[in-house]
């Protein structure tokens, strides 16, 4: 299996997300994170960017942050796949290595 | 002491670093000082006051409650950027509802919280005396 790409940042703070995008391979999984979860909201302007990846990746976002924020789950961007504590954990292991853009 | 007009600017998110809480604090511990303060959230800042955040999975101190308190300090001026809701898919119904008790009309219950254009912010900004950014 390929990489996990773990992004931790505001999409509209830094380019973590932008920098992930680009230099992903098809097929690897993206996992937002803290302030990465922000990139999950529909309707923003980075939506459409978030949509486009779909296309290529499995992207997941972790509960608890999204609910800290204050974030619904059930309003994601379509497609986005939520996993607790037990399922970050498990993907870090289904993958064969991480790679955080911090 | 002479009144002097207080900005304080949140551009951070709330809970991925210490800036949104200690703002917090702080427009807390000024506004006890009985000074003229306005509170702006600009950028991520706007995240600071979406509705039903819940830290709990975190583990770490669920401080957004405390917003709804700056009335209650007589902190009755937030403003919130338009553009930067809108460019977060956010809207006004997407916040905290907070108010205040306003005591020239009767202790009316009234919003706290202005959406505003960017050139509104603009010229909030050139009204004050001192301006805080977190």
């Amino acid at each position: 299996m390929s990489v996990l790409h773990i992004v931790n940042k505001s999409p509209y703070d830094r380019n973590s997300l932008d920098a992930c995008l680009r230099l992903a391979q098809p097929d690897s999984a993206i996992l937002l994170i803290e302030d990465g979860v922000y990139a999950a909201i529909p309707k923003a302007s980075a939506s459409e960017r978030v949509q486009q990846a779909l296309n290529n990746h499995q992207i997941y976002a972790l509960q608890p942050d999204l609910q800290a924020r204050g974030i619904n789950p059930d309003n994601l961007i379509d497609g986005i796949s939520l996993v607790d504590y037990d399922g970050f954990v498990k993907l870090t292991t289904d993958y064969d290595k991480s790679q955080s853009w911090l | 002491m002479a009144t002097k007009k207080f900005l304080y600017v949140n551009r951070k998110a709330p809970h991925g670093s210490i800036y949104a809480q200690e703002s917090l604090e702080v427009v807390l511990i000024a506004a006890a000082f009985e000074q003229d303060v306005s509170l702006a959230f600009v950028d991520d800042g706007v995240y600071q006051l979406l509705q039903n955040q819940d830290t709990g999975a975190l583990g770490s101190k669920n401080f957004s409650p405390t917003y709804k308190a700056l009335g209650d300090y007589d902190v009755s001026k937030i403003y919130v950027e338009q553009e930067s809701l809108e460019m977060r898919g956010l809207g006004k119904d997407d916040l905290m509802p907070l108010v205040y008790e306003d005591e020239d009309d009767d202790w009316a219950e009234k919003d706290s919280i202005h959406v505003v254009s960017s050139s509104e912010l603009a010229d909030i900004i050139e009204q004050q005396d001192v301006i805080l950014n977190f």
